[in-house]
């Protein structure tokens, strides 16, 4: 056995806990997972079936955890895991799985599946066995200090325009303010128009914020990955500045996946309690929109459809907000099927849109077959969403099939009809 | 060896037997399982209706929307057969008088007539879902050695108790001893096989339902 190869699966045995053997031993084979994966769905392919993913985490659990598997391994009648069998497995655990988590949410006995997968990405990076495209991701995120290997005088370029566009000064590195603001590399380089709606915005409430120049960027490769060492690394950048700004909040940006690390995944990184809250953006814009803070000069008028991204509401838990929210900015707004905690991914979250193999691409672009059939099924030519990395994904995918569909950001689709 | 003896055996010794096997496996898979224990989660959690362990235990039982479209097999056949079996076990009057002699306990019995509907039914819904299992590739592809075993295991018993009820194929004697020997199989079987998800299935469900509802999502 190889050393990376043992060190994987001393990973993996360090992270099976009680939940993950209770989920292996209620797995009936039923199916039913595959049912609810849009990589099963779309290709018909079954070892998409999400339980399956897992099987070199469940052979793991076994053999060390279980007296009949411990049995098993000595007799020979269970093979050990190998170097080629995770390696067979990237694609199942990366390249077709976005961590979206709706397989946790039918499964009959209550298996956490994407809890299991996040765990069993732990194994896969440590050995080896993670994509190029995430690995590079997430290298130029610990050394450079973003996923897209930006730096902070591309920021500071955002923060000149944004002050330029608003008439407003932007603080940085500004101690004692409310809120401490994060952005997303794809915010940064492909929707630099959320910072002015954020200035427009917290103007209009009376929020005092800053951004930090030492931890601007929010999403977090390490979680991608699975690498809790380097997640823990990228996550105390933002936590130190935080604390040492001594700001009272930190906010998400739209960004789904950076709101699970940051919020969700963060305290648990560093071993503690923040001495701060996080806020997902849109959590604070309802807020607002109780208070009456949020008042619309006038509403956008074409009919329009919400994606909801996983890893903010299904996975985050942000349920509530979005539809009050659309609502406001949104005359006809039509609810879809497959929404909120249902809704389907754009098909390139967990990383996966960092993969850029042909068959990764190729993969993704089936996926969303789904995304399109629930926009043509809605008749509409306009798609709201509040994910920097869903946005980009979905813009693939419209131009993919040359679809007319207009892709809206809901913070800056706010921004643009509030109140002057 | 005659068929009393057998019956004889089946009833003593063999019950002794299985019944012990059935009672520290469980307990030994149960402590093997969840003394595994989990770590605390640091995140502060968000308050929000219906989202805990308790409530997915009880809603899990409950299909997902359009889930019943997408798989009614599953759906329909997994009801009709874990329902059918539980009034079977436990409500046919001479199985209530077995629990009575082994824990004191006792309840009202559904009449014998309805019994045996409910056999048939249930058999009906096990070939359903085996079927199922043949034809569905996914199905097809994640089944082991374990999901052909352990539907046997689950069906012989029910197959020969309806077969001794109607004194069909064997004499009544040989017949209610395999009935009380395949069940006793079946005992032995459940903490290592997947039935033993009859254990961890309560288990699983909160677990899903703490996790998820520390970030305020009712799963």
């Amino acid at each position: 056995m190889s050393a990376s190869l043992q060190k994987g699966i001393n990973a993996l045995k360090e992270v099976i806990d009680a939940p993950i053997a209770s989920y292996f031993n209620s797995c009936v084979h039923c199916g039913l997972c595959a049912e609810a994966c849009l990589f099963y769905l779309e290709t018909g392919d079954v070892k998409y079936t999400p339980i399956h993913k897992l099987e070199p985490l469940r052979r793991v659990y076994e053999q060390e955890y279980t007296l009949l598997g411990r049995l098993g391994k000595m007799v020979g009648l269970s093979k050990a895991v190998t170097d080629d069998e995770l390696e067979e497995w990237k694609e199942l655990v990366y390249d077709s799985c976005t961590m979206c988590g709706r397989c946790s949410m039918v499964c009959p006995v209550g298996n956490d599946i994407v809890y299991m997968v996040r765990k069993l990405r732990e194994g896969m990076a440590v050995s080896g066995h993670a994509p190029d495209g995430i690995k590079g991701a997430t290298k130029r995120t610990v050394e450079i200090g973003g996923p897209m290997g930006l730096k902070w005088p591309a920021v500071a370029n955002v923060i000149k325009k944004a002050e330029a566009a608003t008439g407003e000064t932007i603080n940085v590195d500004k101690p004692d303010v409310d809120y401490l603001v994060l952005l997303s590399s794809m915010e940064i380089v492909n929707f630099p128009e959320y910072l002015e709606a954020l200035v427009k915005i917290f103007k209009k409430a009376g929020i005092s914020f800053t951004l930090a120049s030492d931890a601007f960027e929010a999403t977090n490769a390490g979680i991608q990955i699975g690498a809790s060492d380097i997640a823990k690394v990228i996550v105390s950048r933002i936590v130190n500045s935080a604390e040492k700004l001594k700001v009272k909040y930190v906010l998400s940006p739209e960004c789904g996946h950076a709101y699970m690390a940051i919020r969700w995944e963060g305290p648990n990184l560093i071993g503690r309690p923040y001495n701060f809250q996080v806020v997902h953006v849109l959590e604070l814009l309802d807020d607002l929109r109780k208070k009456g803070v949020l008042k619309m000069k006038d509403k956008f008028k074409d009919p329009l459809i919400l994606h909801d991204p996983c890893q903010i509401v299904r996975r985050g838990g942000v349920l509530e907000s979005p539809e009050p929210l659309i609502q406001a900015v949104a005359e006809n707004y039509i609810p879809i099927v497959d929404k909120q905690k249902m809704n389907w991914c754009c098909g390139g979250g967990g990383g996966a849109s960092a993969i850029h193999t042909d068959e990764a691409e190729a993969l993704r672009a089936k996926a969303f077959r789904i995304k399109k059939r629930q926009i043509e099924e809605a008749g509409v030519d306009t798609m709201v969403t509040f994910c920097a990395n869903c946005r980009i994904v979905i813009e693939e995918g419209i131009d993919h099939y040359e679809m007319n569909t207009k892709l809206l950001g809901l913070t800056e689709l706010l921004a643009e009809h509030l109140e002057d | 060896m005659n068929d009393m003896q057998f019956l004889t055996w089946v009833r003593g010794t063999g019950l002794d037997i299985a019944v012990g096997i059935f009672v520290l496996g469980v307990l030994w898979r149960l402590i093997e399982i969840y003394s595994l224990g989990r770590k605390k989660d640091l995140s502060p959690p968000r308050e929000a209706a219906g989202a805990s362990g308790w409530h997915t235990i009880f809603r899990r039982s409950v299909p997902p929307p359009g889930m019943v479209k997408r798989s009614p097999v599953s759906y329909i056949g997994g009801y009709t057969f874990h329902i059918g079996l539980a009034i079977v076990v436990f409500l046919f009057a001479p199985h209530i008088l077995l629990i009575k002699d082994l824990t004191g306990l006792s309840w009202p019995a559904l009449p014998s007539q309805f019994i045996d509907l409910a056999t048939v039914v249930t058999m009906a819904a096990m070939v359903v879902v085996l079927f199922d299992r043949i034809n569905k590739p996914v199905k097809r592809y994640l089944s082991t050695f374990g999901d052909w075993f352990t539907w046997t295991l689950t069906f012989l018993p029910l197959l020969t108790g309806w077969l001794a009820v109607h004194h069909l194929l064997l004499p009544y004697t040989w017949m209610l001893a395999l009935h009380i020997l395949s069940v006793e199989l079946l005992l032995i079987f459940l903490p290592f096989t997947k039935l033993f998800h009859a254990f961890t299935v309560f288990g699983s469900r909160w677990y899903i339902g703490k996790i998820n509802g520390h970030r305020g999502v009712p799963v």
